[in-house]
């Protein structure tokens, strides 16, 4: 038991590298397990998806530019997110299909000039991340968007919740809510923009979502969602971290794994709406579910 | 009415005088279709107005003109003096829509839905203080909802729900609410209650503009009318604009039309008085006299005095 502690936990431990890749997991794993909550219950899953395909073209161009990595995407971030809403609100195409010609466009646009244009960037390292090559300074980068970002959406929760839940009630109020939607775009942008060094723009976009998927499933108001979602993060990033450690295996999938189980256990035992749970519950029926346990 | 109209006011009350003032306003959807054509009304302190229409006849656009949900291409629209933009951030206005547009699904609770409605009111951090949530539970029992409180939002029934809302309406305390059709789905009980309720705020001076297709109950409580038809067709004190003559202008042939006059009605055979009845819903309005021309219970701001 004590080796098996020793060669899991505390060796590690023991190279700066897994310090760093640890911190990062942690960071990166509340920020968007806390943003994931909004996304889920806006209806915005995808649009994490969207806004992290489309910063392709932005990273090649602060590239070309001389310009930080960063600023590129956060840019192209947005205008794929602003550009998505000025669609849908000025066509008859809804939200999800504008998000997905956006998207999609975007990153082939990325694609072509990432082919022509030769960087410093591998592509397998922007599309899946490099957990175990993140610096010191990138630490920093990422701790300092994923404080902020944390501090501004955990402060104004109630009014990004009531934006999510009622705008036109919060249009009433005099919120403004012009400022809570691209504020919060600009918000997810921006925690992309972070993640990506670490976990790749395939996997953000699972950790933007099953953390929030997660909490909606097991709590019946808005701030135990908020605590579960961030605990499950957390806790799935640094069990993910040690794991790929110990398998050698790549470390943002093993995240992104843990992050699933734990969904699928909430599908199945989740209090009242759990699928088994239903099943056993006496008197009630399992009807029109769509798995039979 | 008269409690709060002597108050002088600005000076020492912070709190506009409501009012609501509709010039010339006309809407058109983004497909073209002109909902609302050059329409104008005005409306004061103390006061229930019903508002009333054929489906389809602008009810609906109208509310959504004045909270600035659309824009109007042509017009102004003016609560309590300002812009509606200006009012809203102040938050004198309530609004409860006719079907509420959310995600059943969410998160919330009864509660948090109607403390909501004190969003508006709180600090920075939107931390509720004792007093809203005083509110909370004041409006909860006023619509009958205080058992319910800790359900999640999604596991009411739709008279329920709408109660809630209604709720949140009533702890926002916007001096002015706008209620469309407020009485569809909910039963008779939370009718009389929601009445009792808006007689109530009509003695404190707010200002209420009621859809309804309960044409019977408007001379009931309602003492302004506003009778649309894609524009206003008359506005103004209920006996005066809520006539027979009015009414079958407004709704066309759409109305169901009942005439009771001479044998039928009186021995004497030589009365021309005569009962009109008229409906909309399940409940007519019923006109009797001469002409029929007035309601048969016009009511009056005083009535609850
Ligand atoms: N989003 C929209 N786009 C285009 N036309 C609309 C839209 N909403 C309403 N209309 C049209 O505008 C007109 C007025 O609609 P509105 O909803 O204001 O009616 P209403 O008086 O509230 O009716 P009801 O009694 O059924 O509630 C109708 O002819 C309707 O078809
Ligand atoms: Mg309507």
């Amino acid at each position: 038991m004590m080796d098996w502690l020793y060669t899991f936990i505390v060796e590690p431990l023991s190279y700066d590298f897994m310090q760093r890749a640890l911190l990062v997991a942690i960071l990166v794993g509340a920020v968007s397990a806390a943003l994931s909550c909004f996304l889920v219950l806006k209806g915005w899953s995808l649009m994490g998806d969207a806004i992290s395909h489309a910063v392709l073209p932005g990273i090649v161009l602060a590239y070309v530019v001389g310009l930080p990595i960063a600023i590129g995407a956060f840019v192209a971030g947005l205008f794929a997110a602003i550009s998505t809403g000025y669609l849908k609100d000025n066509s008859r195409i809804k939200e999800d299909t504008a998000m997905g010609i956006v998207f999609t466009g975007m990153f082939a646009v990325g694609l072509v000039l990432f082919s022509r244009i030769e960087t410093d960037q591998h592509l397998s390292h922007i599309l899946f991340g490099d957990m175990l090559g993140v610096t010191w300074g990138d630490l920093i980068e990422t701790a300092v968007i994923a404080g902020v970002t944390l501090l501004i959406v955990l402060t104004k929760r109630r009014d990004f919740l009531l934006y999510a839940f009622d705008p036109q009630h919060a249009r009433a109020i005099g919120l403004p809510v012009k400022l809570l939607h691209y504020g919060l775009l600009a918000l997810l942008s921006i925690t992309i923009v972070a993640s990506l060094k670490a976990v790749g723009i395939i996997l953000v976009v699972a950790m933007l979502i099953a953390p929030g998927a997660i909490g909606f499933l097991l709590a019946k108001r808005f701030e135990t969602m908020l605590v579960i979602a961030m605990s499950v993060a957390i806790a799935s990033g640094v069990l993910g971290t040690l794991i790929s450690y110990s398998i050698n295996g790549a470390t943002g999938p093993c995240i992104v794994l843990i992050q699933a189980g734990v969904f699928l256990l909430a599908l199945l035992f989740a209090p009242g709406s759990g699928l088994l749970r239903r099943r056993a519950a006496p008197g009630t029926h399992a009807a029109g579910l769509p798995i039979a346990p | 009415m008269t409690l709060t109209a002597n108050v002088p006011h600005e000076s020492w009350n912070p709190v506009p005088q409501p009012s609501l003032e509709v010039e010339g306003v006309t809407v058109a959807y983004p497909n073209g279709n002109v909902a609302l054509r050059d329409a104008s009304f005005g409306l004061g302190a103390g006061t229930i107005a019903g508002l009333v229409g054929v489906n389809g006849s602008g009810k609906s656009t109208l509310f959504k003109a004045i909270m600035g949900f659309v824009q109007p291409i042509a017009g102004e629209v003016r609560i309590a003096g300002m812009p509606v933009r200006e009012a809203l951030k102040r938050n004198l206005v309530a609004y409860v829509p006719q079907a509420e547009e959310v995600d059943w699904n969410f998160p919330v609770l009864v509660e948090d839905v109607v403390m909501m409605g004190r969003q508006g009111h709180m600090g920075f951090f939107r931390i509720p203080s004792a007093k809203d949530r005083e509110l909370v539970d004041q409006s909860l029992a006023r619509v009958g909802m205080t058992e319910y409180r800790k359900r999640q939002i999604g596991e009411l029934s739709g008279g329920q729900k709408k109660r809630v809302f209604l709720a949140r309406a009533l702890a926002q305390q916007g001096r002015i609410m706008l209620l469309d059709e407020p009485f569809t789905g909910v039963d008779v009980q939370t009718e009389t209650a929601i009445i009792d309720l808006m007689r109530e705020l009509r003695g404190q001076g707010h200002l209420m503009l009621v859809s309804t297709h309960n044409l019977g109950s408007v001379p009931d409580f309602c003492d302004q009318v506003v009778l649309v038809n894609r524009t206003v067709l008359a506005a103004g004190p209920t006996a005066e604009v809520f006539t027979q003559s009015n009414l079958e202008q407004a709704f066309g042939g759409v109305l169901r039309h009942f005439q009771l006059a001479g044998s039928d009605l009186h021995d004497d055979k030589e009365d021309t008085r005569r009962v009109t009845v008229l409906t909309d819903d399940e409940r007519p309005v019923v006109f009797y006299g001469e002409n029929g021309s007035k309601p048969a219970s016009p009511s009056k701001p005083q009535d609850d005095k």
